[in-house]
């Protein structure tokens, strides 16, 4: 956050353009069986809020600041926690036949 | 020197980690690799939250005397909210998904405004844009934060009915021009343009409030049907207003994170909306299912009452049988029942399949979910598109809960709230079953002519209790041969 180099206007709009085709061209390709866990995983990732918010934190000068900030990271974690405990378990469950029940019928395409 | 190699860690485990998020969504495509994928992207944030800490070596001079204080107070945060939402996750019912993640999703909506707040604070002078970005992360968090809240009330059933009175719409759009006036008001006011009335601080929390009061007021008219699109919006708009702050911090991990999420929620909006056949404006702004009350025809026909051991001997004999679960089943918590019942089909040579509406339960994919809870594996289970066309074969249709999704008004009456909305052919099986609690309407409260319809069978009771009997009438069927 404090490096050499300074994010401007342009670059900022070039990362959120590319970024956009990355996230629809990523999320495209997830077929319909997974979107509830998809939705909750994308919800995990923005969780990433937590570490801006302890950059805030850490900068923050006076009680309200600081106040303001407890929330953020409180709210922040929450997110990234919650988000990682739900989206883990629900895609630990699914399962394929091929150990469960051998006996299925074939799979029509 | 030292500090130097202080800034690199952060800046390589950021780029470390916005790289497993990438790739852990990208992973997420199939089910095999997805559990891989959550984890991946997990350690992702592990890496990412452990390099945060590194920033107090460059925070800035006015806030090193505070430096302990802070850091104290941000490991308190962290372990309280991350170890509550850790606990409360591990235990959710999976049934309880969708308002878990709005809920989880409000909270970075909340923390994505709140960062927004911090800044605002700051004494120094920030530049015009920088200023205009905070605000507008600001609002859109905000908003995201009391719209989830109150999407989360409906779903848990605090909240019952949707709110609504005459030219709601216009006091919406009032609320939110109230929003972007306070916004712009404070803009020139912290740039000195002109001197504001009241104090600066307190137009920053007169406009906090307002965009809090806003995303109340846009979700208090959405009936629960919508709430997933309505989840799925705010999971984008926070996904997007994380962005934006990452722009104010000068963060490209959040800039990057938070703009795929705001790109894929977005995606994932207008699927479920198409799937639903309904426009995003139309969820957002029209009265679902109040208008259409009276206007639909009588049904014609009788209901048809069956046994449950009726029902499931014909099934055990039947040469192919669809089910089609709706959010039913899975209130009477009777998935693990219903794949006992589906296992003994199999093994009598029956041809099962599960067939899924895109929106079968509440959320999209959430049937998906519970079924694989369940143990159903993933190969067994169709989508609507994949499967439609194969009902015209079958030989039973069985139907579990689910009502809106089978209804076939949706092709033929355009008087109808759902007419339009793709729905899964169980009409054209040779045979229906319907378990099904009572005679009442569907979620979207409207009647059902499949019902009626003469080769459609009802079983009512209780999911639960009426497959245990299915599955008691076969296995006395296999005893009584066996014998």
């Amino acid at each position: 956050m404090h490096f050499e180099f300074g994010i401007t206007a342009f670059v900022a709009l070039y990362i959120f353009m590319l970024a956009g085709f990355g996230g629809w061209v990523i999320i495209g390709n997830v077929p319909a069986i997974l979107h509830t866990p998809l939705m909750s995983g994308s919800n995990f990732v923005h969780g990433i809020v937590v570490v801006g918010a302890i950059f805030a934190m850490l900068n923050a000068v006076t009680p309200t600041q600081q106040a303001i900030g407890f929330f953020a990271v409180l709210l922040g974690a929450g997110n990234a926690a919650g988000g990682y405990a739900v989206t883990d378990r629900m895609l630990a469950m699914f399962k394929t036949s091929q150990v469960v029940a051998p006996k299925t019928p074939e799979k029509k395409s | 020197m030292l500090t130097t190699i202080a800034q690199l860690i952060p800046g390589a485990a950021y780029i470390a980690a916005t790289f497993l998020f990438m790739y852990g969504l990208k992973r997420m495509s199939s089910p095999v690799s997805a559990p891989a994928g959550i984890r991946l992207a997990g350690v992702g944030m592990l890496v990412a939250v452990l390099a945060s800490f590194f920033d107090v070596f460059g925070v800035s001079p006015a806030a090193k005397p505070h430096l302990m204080v802070n850091i104290a107070i941000a490991v308190a945060a962290l372990v309280i909210g991350g170890g509550a939402a850790w606990w409360k996750g591990r235990k959710v019912k999976m049934t309880a998904m969708p308002q878990m993640v709005a809920l989880y999703n409000g909270m970075g909506g909340g923390a994505a405004g709140a960062i927004a707040a911090v800044e605002l604070f700051d004494s120094q002078s920030q530049g015009i844009s920088r200023l205009i970005v905070t605000l507008a992360g600001a609002i859109i968090g905000a908003v995201s934060l009391s719209g989830s809240v109150i999407a989360w009330a409906k779903l848990d059933e605090i909240m019952k009915k949707p709110w609504r009175f005459k030219g709601q719409n216009i006091v919406n759009i009032f609320a939110a021009l109230v929003t972007l006036a306070v916004g712009a008001y404070l803009v020139l006011a912290m740039q000195g343009v002109l001197v504001p009335l009241i104090s600066t601080q307190a137009l920053i929390y007169l406009f906090f409030g307002c965009a809090l009061v806003f995303g109340i007021m846009m979700t208090l008219p959405i009936g629960g049907a919508d709430m997933p699109v309505v989840i799925s919006i705010y999971n984008a708009c926070t996904g997007l207003a994380v962005g934006l702050e990452g722009f104010v911090l000068q963060n490209p991990a959040l800039m990057i994170a938070g703009m795929v999420v705001g790109a894929a929620g977005t995606l994932l909006t207008v699927l479920m909306a198409k799937s639903m056949n309904r426009s995003i404006g139309n969820v957002l702004f029209s009265d679902f299912g109040t208008v259409v009350e009276g206007k639909q025809g009588d049904m014609k026909g009788t209901l048809r009452p069956v046994a449950a051991s009726d029902a499931g001997i014909f099934m055990r004999y039947a040469a192919s049988v669809i089910v089609i679960p709706g959010y039913g089943l899975a209130e009477a918590q009777a998935q693990q029942k219903l794949y006992e019942f589906v296992k003994l089909l199999l093994a009598a040579k029956v041809k099962v399949r599960f067939a899924i509406h895109p929106v079968a339960g509440r959320m999209p994919g959430q049937m998906d979910v519970l079924l694989a809870e369940a143990g159903v594996p993933y190969d067994l289970i169709f989508q609507l598109e994949d499967i439609n066309d194969d009902f015209a074969t079958t030989d039973v249709a069985f139907i579990i809960g689910a009502n809106d999704v089978v209804n076939p008004a949706a092709r033929t009456d355009k008087a109808s709230p759902i007419y339009g909305m793709p729905i899964l052919n169980a009409d054209k099986a040779k045979h229906i079953y319907i378990i099904k609690r009572g005679q009442g309407v569907g979620y979207a409260g409207i009647q059902n002519q499949l019902f009626y319809d003469p080769n459609c069978e009802m079983v009512y009771g209780d999911a639960q209790a009426v497959l245990i009997k299915m599955i008691e009438s076969v296995r006395g069927l296999g005893a009584a041969v066996a014998a």
